[in-house]
């Protein structure tokens, strides 16, 4: 957070130029991102991000925390989709613990990730179109995106914080006509996706405006770290659900969309392709969903259930011992990688065998695809800035920590 | 999945490509490997840390050519003090490896991998203005997070978790 000197590394006034301050609180910057730009008349020569102004010391709190008070915080990281951070979280934990997760544990956390990725693209694409001049797309994104987050309310209590996701499983089973409702979500969600499509893919406002917009070839997108939805549109076939599978996506079939334009349009194309395949894999899971318990048999780590612990001295004894001393993690380190909706995210947990965390470090998807940011606007139209900031879909909340 | 004894024999370690390819490289920079957890995680000498990113990168057989994460542990009281971790990932081969460097806890300072990776911009730049740690050749090392007149360095173990007040 640079932002107490005025001009960061552009020496304002060169050859004609001029600074322009874009942010924190420009709408269009998704948060409070800062940019600093050098424009000469409609181009950018250079450009800055400036970032820090949402950090809150997440990783810092975490090595004060039990392991289990942990999947809270981690709720806030990524607002747009606290699912899957819990989930990265929590498979992290668990490979340190070396514990095993009830199969239909696993299938119920497939499932609500990828409603959480349907959630996520819908506010990106809302507030995207909104960014280039598309307004009425927004409300109709947000009407949809309403039906997941009661689904999530249904299912955890809340809308957005769900924290659903737990060391060891789920915090309860799902109740009842939860499956029904998101079968009614499942089978009317395609039709919806048309109605956005109608509305922009051949709409030829949209096409002028993202097409050829942002450019970024496969070299740099890698060099810079990018990953996700801006990878892929540069050519990359690389998503870490298929390739480095986890939770038991292996079960489930699906495409990873691909394309090689490397422009906005291309990144706008692969997400909404990407809601469709969502929902096909939202459809597998409900046809196929696994009965059984949804907490693994580890009574040292996971809390007991509640008629348990009323009738049972043993789990009345388990569960004051979590609640009040945690449980000891055997030392060591793990890296676990999840594919968010924006890319790769991942927590890297050091333990060193007592019952708060060591260390724990988040690495933000959004955090290096920003990176890439001012090698899509660099020599461009100004103009051109706020479509690149939003189709590499930024969460500030990720990259501040 | 159940766990089972850590794997630190360098030589049962050279069936992966990471460790093979730096042993053939230079043996004096690699300090110690450790497979655990289906993860391996192989220790470098500080000086050694951007030319081995450079090799795994080049390399045709290991070709790490992703930097996914750069962070830092601070093991205080013990020296050495601090341990920068790079995470590679390569993509063609769906692999990944851990690089660790241990330094020590009076002028933290090693070697900047922004010129085999651009990526490592914004992350050694978090971990300078988080940690303290200094990284040389970096094209514009200043707080991230923090504000520019921030005293101390938050993430060190000993930094208060509620800060000074």
């Amino acid at each position: 957070m640079g932002h107490l000197t005025t001009s960061p590394t552009i020496e304002p006034g060169q050859d004609g130029t001029m600074i322009l301050n874009m942010g924190p609180q420009h709408p269009s910057t998704h948060g409070v991102l800062r940019l600093v730009l050098e424009i000469e008349g409609e181009n950018v020569i250079r450009i800055m991000p400036d970032i820090g102004y949402l950090h809150t010391g997440i990783e810092k709190t975490c090595e004060a925390k039990f392991y289990q008070q942990v999947v809270v915080l981690t709720d806030r990281i990524d607002y747009l989709c606290p699912l899957t951070n819990n989930l990265c979280y929590v498979l992290a934990v668990e490979k340190l613990l070396g514990l095993e997760i009830p199969e239909r544990a696993q299938w119920l956390r497939v499932l609500l990730n990828e409603l959480t990725r349907i959630n996520s693209h819908l506010v990106w694409l809302g507030t995207h179109a909104l960014d280039i001049g598309a307004m009425s797309v927004f409300l109709y994104c947000f009407r949809e995106r309403e039906d997941v987050l009661r689904i999530f309310e249904m299912v955890s209590g809340q809308r957005m914080m769900t924290s659903y996701f737990r060391i060891g499983g789920l915090a309860l089973e799902p109740p009842l006509g939860f499956f029904d409702r998101v079968k009614k979500f499942a089978d009317s969600f395609p039709k919806r996706v048309d109605e956005y499509e109608e509305l922009l893919t051949s709409n030829p406002i949209w096409v002028e405006r993202t097409k050829g917009v942002a450019y970024i070839s496969q070299e740099d997108a890698i060099a810079l770290g990018a990953t996700g939805p801006t990878l892929r549109a540069s050519g990359v076939d690389f998503d870490l659900r298929r390739d480095i599978p986890y939770s038991s996506y292996d079960k489930f079939q699906f495409e990873v969309p691909v394309s090689t334009d490397s422009d906005v349009f291309a990144r706008y194309i692969l997400r909404v392709r990407e809601m469709r395949e969502s929902n096909k894999i939202v459809q597998q899971a409900l046809a196929g969903m696994p009965s059984g318990p949804v907490k693994a048999d580890a009574p040292k780590v996971v809390l007991p259930d509640r008629e348990a612990m009323k009738t049972q001295m043993e789990s009345l004894i388990y569960h004051f011992k979590i609640i009040t001393e945690g449980f000891a993690v055997p030392e060591g380190e793990v890296y676990q990688a999840v594919e968010s909706p924006r890319g790769e995210m991942g927590y890297y947990v050091v333990s060193d065998g007592t019952a708060k965390p060591y260390r724990v470090h988040m690495r933000g998807a959004s955090f290096a695809n920003l990176q890439a940011l001012p090698k899509m606007c660099e020599g461009r139209l100004i103009a051109d800035v706020v479509a690149a900031i939003g189709s590499i879909d930024i969460v500030l909340g990720e990259i501040d920590r | 999945m159940p766990l089972v004894p850590a794997i630190t024999d360098l030589e049962l370690l050279t069936k992966h490509f990471a460790v093979a390819q730096l042993l053939a490289w230079n043996r004096a920079a690699v300090l110690s490997a450790k497979f655990d957890r289906d993860e391996l995680s192989v220790s470098i000498a500080p000086s050694h840390i951007r030319e081995s990113c450079a090799i795994l990168r080049d390399d045709s057989q290991a070709q790490f050519n992703f930097l996914s994460d750069i962070t830092a542990v601070d093991w205080y009281p013990s020296e050495p003090r601090f341990e920068v971790v790079y995470h590679l990932l390569s993509i063609p081969r769906r692999d990944r490896v851990r690089l660790k460097v241990r330094l020590p806890g009076s002028d933290p300072c090693v070697e900047s991998i922004t010129t085999v990776w651009p990526a490592a911009d914004f992350f050694e730049r978090e971990i300078f203005d988080l940690f303290g740690i200094q990284f040389h050749g970096h094209p514009y090392l200043r707080r991230l997070m923090m504000p520019e007149d921030w005293e101390g360095y938050p993430l060190r173990k000993d930094y208060p978790v509620e800060g000074y007040r």
